[in-house]
């Protein structure tokens, strides 16, 4: 789950990280109001959208007056912000945040994840902040060091040091930076985060080393033990069909193609999606129907699918193991007699009972195109939009 | 042979009188395969399916000898379920809960860092040898006996690919899901060098998917240990980068784990790559043709 940076703050807030003093804002009212209640002489309005490159956007601003703090967040609020990370058609911005604004002397990178091959936490920084890190990975690894704690005993105080004195602090930023650190991976840890990113991680003129940007992502799976989390959610940056699909328990993604497709499992799933592609046909989805395949989820997936109006044509892909393949044709003939589907519908059902799934639907009033097999569904499919 | 699940294996089904429980419990006994415990705190004494079950899986252990453990409990309990298998000295652990949070994982991995037991999983089908057990969730009227072993991190993915090989009269030796999640226990490499020793495997299916340097790894692995034949298929080729597709740890993540880099690294050490998931099994009678 993303959250917005505001929201990141609060959290590494709470856990001790030294964060700007600010608040969230819905209007320019609000957002003056914090600008009052911070007290600074100077501040920063930006835009809250689950994306990054904000700056570039012209969704980042900063201001010397409460006045202009209000001015700013009329312009930002309601403007469609097109970052990098946006795509073309951009966010809608909904959320500012406003807070004082930093005398900045240096701009450095902190990040943690998980590394998968060692099941063990990495923690990295760089001298290299306020650029993406997947750059400087790129071009200038050595500029990028990393210490990876062991589940056993935890991040060492040693280890702290080395990441403060990887980054060539001096003095008493030594002692902030340390202090900054332990905060940080005790708020990754004890939330579940699957990445926490400080960028920029900023050194002040007056020696604070503080979090300037917060970028927190959670384990979806551990969302059970975190429900003051999960009301950080903000659907209006999702997709409302995944919402939509969510509710079903179904996996939807939109893709950007015409041929939908429906599939039980998410690895034959995403193998559904690349023969589609291999017979020339452009996915349109993922969706996983799961291992159940009800009529119900049946029916709430064909309707996800064809609520996207590029879908032109639809593949259901079912190998039926414990999941019995009339059961699911049986699903989709209930669906499809509910629905208006004015769209080609393809459907190869292998395993379990298969052959009277079959047989089940070349004699129902409905018109199926039944394939044959994967490969043949695949085509068929693709050849009704051709 | 086979590897990992065989007639000496004996069950012991942690989480057997839950719903997941109960149905695949009585689908492996239909099997044949030696269900000789059930573990649920609480209804030790009872009976469930003329299953005895016990409150701990050391007493499924000393009292019924079970020695492989097929987890069905829910995803908050389940990472101690595998440490509570393992402390008790069973030797496979297979996992099929699907949705434990990945700190769970961190841990888990560390508790059976030196410890003997072998883990599968977790958000997996299973392990089955066609024809002497099965333990999991795997449809088994599609295997066959022979000499394929296939080793997978999707489950109705496997059983397409397990469809190709038998209607193509390519039996299997052991077929193996390792899981979809971003930390599992037994990886590519661990099972392909199984294999690698296995008189009755005669060659290998691996399937992979985006996420992670598995495959990769296994690449390196295969140039450097493996002489028997490997078949590959890789899915995700048409997958948009930071999004999870279904599986927790199926993501491209800043640029890394994309099908082409991974096809790319098994080509060039000669692993047979499938480029249609329509022609698995196509591409391994290809391969033992030649």
């Amino acid at each position: 789950m993303k959250i917005h940076e505001y929201q990141g703050k609060e959290i590494l807030r709470k856990y001790g990280v030294a964060v700007p003093d600010g608040g969230a804002a819905f209007t320019p009212e609000e957002a003056e109001a914090v600008a009052k209640r911070i007290g600074s002489k100077k501040f920063v309005v930006k835009a809250q959208i689950h994306a990054g490159g904000r700056g570039k956007g012209g969704g980042v601003k900063l201001a010397d007056s409460h006045e202009e703090v209000k001015q700013l967040a009329d312009q930002i609020l309601g403007m469609t912000l097109v970052t990098h990370q946006t795509g073309p058609e951009g966010r809608f911005v909904k959320r500012l945040l406003v807070e004082e604004g930093a005398n900045i002397a240096r701009e450095l990178y902190a990040g943690i994840v998980l590394d998968r091959e060692s099941a063990a936490d990495v923690i990295m920084v760089s001298t290299e902040g306020g650029v993406e890190i997947e750059k400087v990975a790129a071009e200038t690894p050595e500029l990028i060091f990393k210490v990876k704690v062991d589940p056993a005993v935890g991040l060492r105080p040693f280890q702290v040091r080395q990441l403060a004195y990887a980054l060539k602090l001096e003095g008493s930023q030594i002692k902030s930076a340390v202090k900054f650190i332990n905060a940080l991976y005790k708020a990754y840890k004890e939330t579940d985060a699957s990445m926490a990113e400080i960028n920029p991680l900023v050194v002040t003129e007056e020696g604070e080393v503080i979090a300037l940007d917060a970028k927190m992502n959670f384990d979806d799976n551990a969302l059970f033990r975190h429900k003051d989390l999960v009301e950080f959610r903000d659907l209006e940056e999702e997709e409302p069909a995944e919402i939509e699909a969510s509710k079903y328990d179904l996996n939807y993604i939109k893709l950007d193609g015409n041929v939908g497709c429906m599939v039980n499992g998410a690895g034959l799933a995403m193998a559904t999606m690349d023969i589609i592609k291999l017979a020339g046909g452009e996915p349109a989805n993922f969706l996983d129907v799961g291992g159940s395949a009800s009529a119900e989820t049946v029916k709430a997936g064909f309707e996800i699918i064809i609520s996207d109006p590029n879908v032109k044509a639809v593949l259901i892909n079912i190998f039926g193991g414990i999941v019995r393949c009339d059961r699911v044709a049986q699903g989709v003939i209930d669906a499809l007699s509910d629905l208006q589907v004015n769209i080609p519908v393809v459907v190869r059902l292998a395993g379990t009972n298969s052959e009277e799934a079959a047989r089940m639907l070349r004699e129902s009033p409905l018109e199926f195109i039944v394939a044959d097999d994967f490969n043949d569904g695949a085509q068929k499919v693709v050849g009704t939009v051709a | 042979m086979s590897i990992l699940v065989d007639n000496d294996t004996r069950v012991v089904v942690q989480g057997i009188t839950g719903g997941e429980g109960t149905f695949h419990t009585g689908q492996m006994l239909e099997y044949g395969t030696k269900v000789v415990a059930g573990v649920t705190p609480g209804k030790g004494g009872l009976k469930h399916l003329d299953v005895p079950v016990f409150n701990t899986v050391a007493d499924a252990v000393n009292e019924a000898g079970a020695n492989t453990s097929c987890i069905f409990v829910p995803p908050p309990f389940a990472a101690d379920a595998i440490m509570e298998a393992a402390g008790a000295g069973i030797k496979l652990v297979i996992c099929i809960t699907e949705g434990i949070p990945t700190r769970d994982m961190v841990e888990v991995d560390e508790y059976l860092r030196d410890r003997p037991t072998r883990y599968i999983g977790p958000n997996c089908p299973g392990a089955i040898s066609p024809g002497k057990a099965k333990v999991g969730i795997m449809p088994a009227f599609i295997h066959k006996p022979g000499n394929i072993g296939l080793i997978s991190r999707s489950g109705t993915l496997t059983y397409e690919a397990v469809g190709q090989l038998t209607a193509l009269d390519l039996g299997q030796s052991t077929c193996i899901g390792i899981g979809g999640d971003p930390i599992v226990g037994s990886s590519f490499i661990d099972l392909l060098s199984l294999f690698q020793d296995d008189p009755d495997t005669e060659a290998m299916v691996m399937i992979g998917e985006i996420g992670g340097n598995a495959e990769e790894k296994a690449a390196q692995f295969i140039a450097e240990n493996v002489t028997k034949p490997v078949v590959a298929f890789i899915a995700g080729q048409t997958a948009p980068p930071g999004r999870r597709m279904g599986h927790a740890g199926a993501i491209i993540a800043g640029g890394k784990g994309t099908a082409a880099d991974k096809i790319s690294a098994l080509k060039e050490v000669g692993v047979h790559v499938a480029e249609s998931p329509a022609e698995i099994g196509i591409t391994m009678k290809n391969a033992l043709a030649k």
